[in-house]
């Protein structure tokens, strides 16, 4: 049985393991904006996202998704494309309480390619937007969610 | 002079108790039999994959996880705890035949000290209880780092399990479970036959059933649904539960006797665990 | 023992860098089964992935990122010995990096 004291050491041991991880600040991370990952309708998270944009059907972005999602806390996805000068790829799921997933801004030494594992609560459109010079193009794939029969 | 009724008697129970031992082996090759029916494009090995030999759309799914699996965590934490040694200095090396390294095949196995089925799960507590320490539980958390560990040094080892001539015990400890296989339970009334057999390669709702061929080969898995490492004998449970039948504990001698006879099915089946499952 | 786990492979016209993290991803709107209460929402907002240095990838994310999350990212010009990192921070703040040398 642990002494109130050892308790208290044994806690700030463990939070001290993960405050090292804030000591190695030099490296600057992205900013994180909230409006953009709160709980809103698909349309919502668009326009909020790409204002008075045009996002372009596109054939040449590829999406490697499961047809059925064996179990919607984990779909792995593939995107991939050959549009030029890509700086910026969204992954957005169209029913998720908030439909935008992630988004990676993309150097030139980068392929146009992104692998990603996300959750999803229903069957829904997958959608995947790319930026290149100020262009917004979009492709979308249907994933089946489904609550299964005995998987558990 | 030898009375003949005697010789008969002697005939009837040696040819009873050469059919009797013949069980298992018939079972298993009956069972081959049916599912080389069904599924006629697959080898012995592909059974270890599971619904994911019969059903390409979950397989590509799930190769895509596997190619950097969620259980590598588990998996290094896994090789840590078994290498460290116990409060008394010895370690799991020192409780199984060959330092516990690629031995997982040779599990479950009748026992002949303890007159039961041994379970990998069970004798990694049996070798901390040996050596002072207490057992961890079977359903979860430690254990399955380490069966994890011990899972993933004997990939590609095939199935070994032994019902022991010379044993009753062992050959009964067998029917048992062969009997929890077919036998109905729970409301909705189904065995373990019910929907591994006759619908093997079905679907139940939107999801394709497996063949219990190969069901014991991949476990620990990490389970995508509940974030975790999770063990066949939960996965038992789990399924009792889903057909609300009563829940037999993870390591009772039902659910290690179920064990000892779908491993003896798989006989021949190469290991190929840890793995992830949905 | 590090939250990132980092592989890469090396083909003949691009690099494969594959990471995995150990992270709840947790919504903050699931229960605590046992005790019925709201497990708190603890996910990675921002990544970082590096290549000798130079950033080539910033990434926000939201807890639609699946446990552990999974990334992967092709250079398409890398060498045998470059250090490639992943670096990420989340809502509680915590944060975990790792360097890798592609072999």
């Amino acid at each position: 049985m642990l002494t109130t004291r050892r308790r208290f050491v044994k806690k700030m041991l463990a939070l001290s393991g993960y405050a090292l991880g804030l000591s190695f600040s030099k490296i600057s991370l992205a900013n994180w904006i909230a409006d953009n990952f709160s709980r809103q309708t698909i349309s919502q998270s668009i326009t909020q996202l790409f204002p008075d944009q045009e996002l372009q059907k596109s054939d040449r972005i590829s999406l490697k998704l499961p047809r059925t999602a064996e179990n919607g806390s984990v779909v792995p996805i593939t995107i991939s494309s050959t549009i030029p000068d890509v700086d910026t790829i969204y992954i957005l799921s169209e029913k998720n309480p908030v439909p935008l997933i992630a988004e990676f801004s993309i150097e030139p030494e980068l392929e146009t390619y992104l692998g990603a594992r996300f959750k999803m609560q229903e069957t829904c459109d997958v959608i995947a937007v790319l930026k290149a010079k100020g262009q917004y193009y979009q492709t979308r794939q249907k994933v089946k969610v489904t609550l299964g029969g005995c998987g558990g | 002079m030898k009375s003949p009724f005697l010789i008969f008697c002697l005939f009837i129970s040696l040819t009873s108790s050469a059919l009797a031992w013949a069980e298992p082996e018939q079972d298993r090759k009956q069972i081959l039999t049916f599912y080389q029916q069904i599924f006629p494009e697959l080898q012995l090995a592909d059974y270890a994959h599971g619904v994911y030999a019969i059903d390409a759309d979950a397989k590509n799914s799930w190769q895509a996880i596997e190619e950097f699996p969620p259980y590598e965590f588990a998996l290094e934490e896994g090789k840590e705890l078994f290498n460290r040694p116990f409060s008394n200095g010895a370690r799991y090396a020192d409780c199984f035949p060959n330092k516990g390294i690629a031995i997982a095949q040779n599990y479950p196995y009748w026992g002949e000290q303890k007159q039961t089925i041994i379970t990998l799960a069970g004798a990694i507590n049996d070798c901390r209880l040996q050596n002072q320490v207490s057992a961890l539980p079977y359903a979860k958390g430690e254990i399955t780092k380490l069966l994890a560990y011990m899972a993933f040094t004997s990939r590609g080892q095939l199935i070994n399990t032994i019902i022991p001539k010379h044993s009753q015990q062992a050959l009964n400890a067998y029917k048992q479970g062969k009997n929890y296989f077919y036998q109905r339970r729970g409301q909705l009334n189904f065995s373990c036959a019910s929907c591994h057999v006759d619908n093997a390669g079905k679907f139940i709702r939107s999801e394709i059933l497996s063949p219990a061929l190969g069901h014991t080969t991949h476990w620990p898995a990490y389970r995508l649904n509940t974030g975790e490492m999770g063990t066949l004998h939960r996965r038992f449970m789990a399924c009792n539960k889903l057909i609300r039948a009563p829940i037999d504990m993870a390591q009772s001698p039902a659910l290690r006797q179920l064990e000892f006879f779908l491993s003896y099915m798989a006989n021949g089946l190469p290991l190929n665990g840890p793995s992830t499952r949905k | 023992m590090s939250t990132i786990k980092i592989r890469s492979k090396r083909f003949t016209d691009y690099t494969l860098v594959r990471t995995l993290i150990a992270h709840p991803m947790e919504t903050g709107h699931n229960k605590n089964d046992a005790t019925g209460e709201l497990i708190p929402a603890h996910f990675i907002q921002t990544l970082t992935f590096k290549h000798n240095g130079k950033v080539l990838s910033q990434c926000q994310m939201g807890y639609g990122v699946s446990k552990n999350p999974f990334f992967s990212f092709k250079i398409k010009s890398a060498k045998a010995g470059d250090k490639v990192s992943i670096s990420w921070q989340d809502n509680l703040a915590y944060s975990d990096t790792l360097e890798h040398i592609i072999p």
